[in-house]
């Protein structure tokens, strides 16, 4: 079975003041159909650039990118019209990622509008269906998005991203902005939407429970590189590069029975603009050594799980 | 350790715009010992930030009211001190750090002068004692003293908090108001602040306030808890209590709401429905509309505070100094 | 229901406004100047160039509330009439100022990169020039009359207005809403209009309304030194230009209109500062 999105070397490189900052560099990964891989990462690690990268909402710098079996590196005017119907982006900040001056109904309706192919009164029932699929009663139709909370923006936000039925969708940290009653009840809501339409997901974020619990895979990413990528089980049961350890062991876990043993990292996260060839986690790392200097290369610890670290054996007594 | 340092006392505040009456704390009572953590647990618009900001008098003057209560620290009603009084309070004897630290430090000053300057104002030293005092703070939170003379927009987010929690304890506060203070930052460096904050702590034993969403950075850091809903304390005490028998629906949602790392179900159960309209409270129990247990009696009977245990309050009528 | 929406936006602008006892005041002066303007023939005493021997420079009467000029016109009269060319000045010259203003500026805010670099380095050339000393240069080539006037302080004024839209897309552009509509396939035409131009418009409201009151300002000027309405067409400006010779022995004549134009010009800025309180979302509760 071709995966559904296929991903390779795929760089995104931007040029700043200093010299090429190097967001997303060298990722590849495929995706099968009716899955999620869960992307996750720390501000600044090119997971964001990542997502809007695959969909061509910023041109990669160089790679490959297929969807269904074909290359869509490069798509002319025609069928990037057509791919957007089939990959679609739901946003982090339900505040900003709907426009003030639509309303509820004019921001679901848009998409039809735009491909153009529905009557009115069928694109009105279409919006109907669309806000009983996410939640949101009838009542809101008219409301505009500063009448509504968090959880109903990202509804709406979730809503607009169905109108086209898309295959593939990029989740940008949806639930980071959101409390947690709510948090769940929208992780809910994309997981009923994967089961009944089949949909396959690339949920970006940097809340490591939640992505544990969505995901099938997860890629953990490190200034625009991935630095380890696994079945999300066997990621957490078998963390082998050192960064990915000190990630998850930072997470605050909610219970007093677990008391958790902290792998507090030196200092902060270097930067991305024109970085050193060897390993770009090497000044924080506590096992760092003279190899680490020479450029890394993703090996294949077990069948699907990669690491990015020359030393990983070594470190978790391999 | 069970000594008294804050207690707040029937606290009860109000918004009021042109439109409405925002009810955002409603009859508190809160204490803090010496030495302790206490973790404000809630949603955004609970009321947790509108306590704390009370504590130190920082509302809000034009809209907000402070309708009831007292606020005791050391024995002193600080509701009842003068401004020119309270302004001794804050900063020395009270500190308060914010969620984003941006906001918090003068971007046209350095960051030592900046902790020296806060120093000076509440003693009285000489400008070169201050300035050794700020170089302690900043080796004492990690930052090597050769940076005192940077510029806030040369720290990265992590750094400033850090520059934050100096400037906070430079005076060797008794209490800290501690008001989302890693929400802004990514899980490793939210980890380093934490540690730092508890090392801190035990070496300076300040009592504080820590306001959170987060239910792991409470299990990790906490002695006791007060969850807040609606403006309301639901549920309080030691953090045993509440994670291992909490009673209050409200904090059950919570805990269920919550992905956890170790189970495998496949969907999450959280809290139907949204928090009242704080302009327009429910005059029963506050959480009656997304309450699975919630009866009728609920709706009408302003639930009052059970205690379930030694210490452990719930705000419920269903819990009779016992389970639900 | 979609009506009462929109209307509820008006309506949350004027709450927030009332509170500005000054500004609501302004506003009343606006609406009553324009009732002024449009009612004139109504209002008037007499026909605006009405000419009486008889009462050359009279001073006020029961006849002649105000008096009358040197060719014995009603002043009453013909400041009345006036209110039509000074607020004309002010309302179109703003009009086709901040049209050709909101579009440079949405399209180099929008676009970003060479686009933006050009055209703000020409507006940097063309500010170089003193807009009045570029209004009077566009209206003398193009020749005197009422009508380029009012071209000329529009084109005049274009650089503020692009600069404030400009710098209002740029924040906008970065909204998340945008991403999403380049999402489902929304050019660049239908993002600009109806994304971008609308949520970035706000700071223009005030910019405009404070406009009105510099170009009849300006406008007055131009007619003052004989490039804008021509005679006999009465207009404060002009009125005030025409009672130059006579300012020793009346000057009541010169200061009527410029009263009026002083009050227009109040209005609109202390209009301007209200709006602008009551659209900060800052200020808001």
């Amino acid at each position: 079975m071709t995966p559904l999105l296929e991903v390779r070397n795929l760089k995104k490189y931007f040029r700043v003041r200093a010299g090429l900052l190097h967001a997303v560099d060298d990722v590849s990964f495929t995706l099968d159909k009716g899955k999620t891989l869960g992307v996750v990462g720390e501000s600044g690690c090119g997971k964001t650039t990542l997502g809007r990268t695959v969909l061509h909402l910023t041109e990669p710098t160089d790679g490959q990118i297929f969807f269904e079996g074909k290359d869509i590196t490069s798509p002319t005017k025609n069928e990037l019209r057509r791919l957007r119907e089939d990959m679609q982006i739901i946003f982090q900040d339900p505040y900003s990622s709907l426009n003030p001056r639509m309303s509820v109904s004019e921001t679901i309706m848009e998409p039809l509008i735009l491909r153009g192919d529905m009557t009115k009164t069928e694109m009105f029932a279409e919006v109907r269906k669309l806000m009983d699929t996410v939640g949101i009663a009838s009542r809101f139709e008219n409301a505009y998005p500063h009448e509504l909370d968090g959880g109903r923006r990202q509804r709406i936000g979730i809503a607009r991203a169905l109108a086209l039925e898309p295959k593939f969708i990029v989740c940008d940290e949806p639930v980071s902005a959101l409390d947690v009653s709510i948090q769940a009840q929208i992780i809910n809501l994309m997981l009923d939407l994967q089961e009944e339409r089949g949909l396959t997901y690339l949920f970006i974020t940097h809340d490591l429970s939640v992505v544990k619990y969505i995901s099938d895979d997860i890629m953990v990413m490190y200034l625009g590189q991935v630095v380890e990528k696994a079945p999300a089980d066997e990621l957490f049961a078998n963390t082998l590069h050192p960064y990915s350890q000190a990630l998850l062991s930072a997470i605050p876990i909610p219970s007093i029975r677990h008391k958790q043993e902290r792998i507090l990292l030196r200092g902060e996260i270097t930067s991305p603009v024109n970085p050193e060839p060897g390993c770009r986690f090497m000044a924080r790392c506590q096992y760092a050594a003279e190899e680490c200097k020479q450029p890394q290369k993703l090996e294949e610890s077990s069948p699907g799980h990669y690491v990015l670290c020359c030393r990983y054996k070594e470190i978790n007594n391999l | 350790m069970d000594e008294k340092l804050l207690e707040i006392r029937n606290l009860a505040v109000e918004y009021h715009t042109d439109e409405a009456i925002v009810y955002a704390v409603n009859n508190i009572d809160l204490v803090v010992k010496k030495g302790e953590t206490i973790g404000l647990v809630g949603e955004t618009g609970a009321g947790k930030t509108t306590i704390a900001r009370s504590i130190l008098r920082i509302l809000p003057s034009v809209t907000a009211r402070i309708v009831s209560g007292e606020i005791l620290f050391n024995g002193e009603d600080l509701l009842k001190l003068s401004e020119r009084e309270m302004r001794k309070v804050r900063g020395s004897k009270i500190a308060m750090i914010f969620q984003d630290p941006m906001t918090a430090l003068n971007p046209i000053e350095t960051v030592g002068f900046q902790i020296a300057e806060a120093i000076q104002q509440h003693n009285k030293i000489s400008r070169a004692e201050a300035e050794r005092r700020a170089c302690d703070m900043l080796e004492l939170v990690g930052i090597p003293m050769e940076r005192y003379s940077e510029y806030p927009h040369q720290f990265s987010g992590g750094m400033k908090q850090r520059v934050v929690i100096a400037m906070a304890l430079s005076c060797n506060p008794e209490l800290l108001l501690a008001d989302e203070p890693t929400t802004a930052l990514d899980v490793t460096i939210q980890a380093q602040v934490l540690d730092l904050m508890q090392s801190l702590k035990e070496r300076l034993g300040t009592s504080v306030v820590l306001i959170t969403h987060d239910l792991g950075v409470v299990a990790n850091t906490c002695d006791s808890v007060a969850v807040v809903y609606a403006g309301e304390i639901v549920e309080y005490g030691t953090v045993e209590h509440i994670f291992d028998f909490a009673a209050h629906p409200y904090t059950l949602g919570l805990f269920g709401s919550l992905p956890k790392l170790d189970s495998k179900e496949r969907r999450l159960k959280p809290i139907k429905g949204l928090m009242p309209d704080p302009t327009d409270l429910p005059k029963g129990c506050r959480f009656y509309e997304r309450c699975p247990e919630a009866s009728k009696e609920c709706a009408e009977a302003v639930p009052a505070d059970v205690e379930v245990a030694p210490g452990h309050i719930v705000k419920c009528i269903k819990v009779k100094g016992g389970a639900v | 229901m979609k009506r009462q929406r929109k209307k509820s936006r008006l309506s949350e602008i004027w709450r927030q406004l009332k509170k500005n006892k000054l500004a609501v005041v302004a506003l009343f002066v606006l609406i009553l100047l324009v009732l002024v303007a449009i009612l004139a023939p109504l209002l008037a005493p007499y026909p605006y160039s009405q000419q009486n021997p008889k009462l050359s420079n009279a001073g006020p009467s029961a006849q002649h509330l105000l008096g009358n000029d040197k060719l014995g016109r009603d002043i009453l009269s013909r400041l009345i009439y006036g209110t039509r060319q000074s607020l004309a000045m002010g309302v179109v010259s703003v009009a086709i100022a901040a049209v050709i203003g909101i579009t440079i500026g949405a399209i180099a805010g929008y676009y970003g990169g060479w686009v933006d670099n050009l055209s703000m380095r020409l507006l940097d050339i063309y500010q170089a020039v003193p807009m009045f000393l570029l209004s009077v240069s566009l209206a003398a080539i193009m020749g005197p009359s009422l009508r380029n006037a009012i071209i000329a302080l529009g084109i005049g004024t274009v650089p503020g207005y692009a600069r404030i839209m400009r710098a209002s897309v740029l924040t906008v552009r970065e909204k998340e809403y945008i991403e999403a509509a380049k999402a489902i396939n929304a050019g660049d035409g239908r993002i600009i209009l109806k994304h971008v131009i609308p949520n970035a418009i706000g700071p223009m409201i005030v910019q405009i309304t404070m406009g009105v009151g510099s170009c009849i300002l300006a406008g007055s000027a131009l007619s003052f030194i004989g490039l804008g309405a021509q005679p006999p067409v009465p207009e404060w400006g002009a009125m005030i230009s025409e009672a130059r010779n006579v300012m020793r022995e009346h000057p009541t004549h010169a200061l009527y209109p410029g009263i009026c134009v002083m009050i227009s010009v109040l209005a609109c800025n202390l209009l301007g500062d209200g709006l602008r309180d009551a659209l900060d979302p800052r200020l808001k509760n």
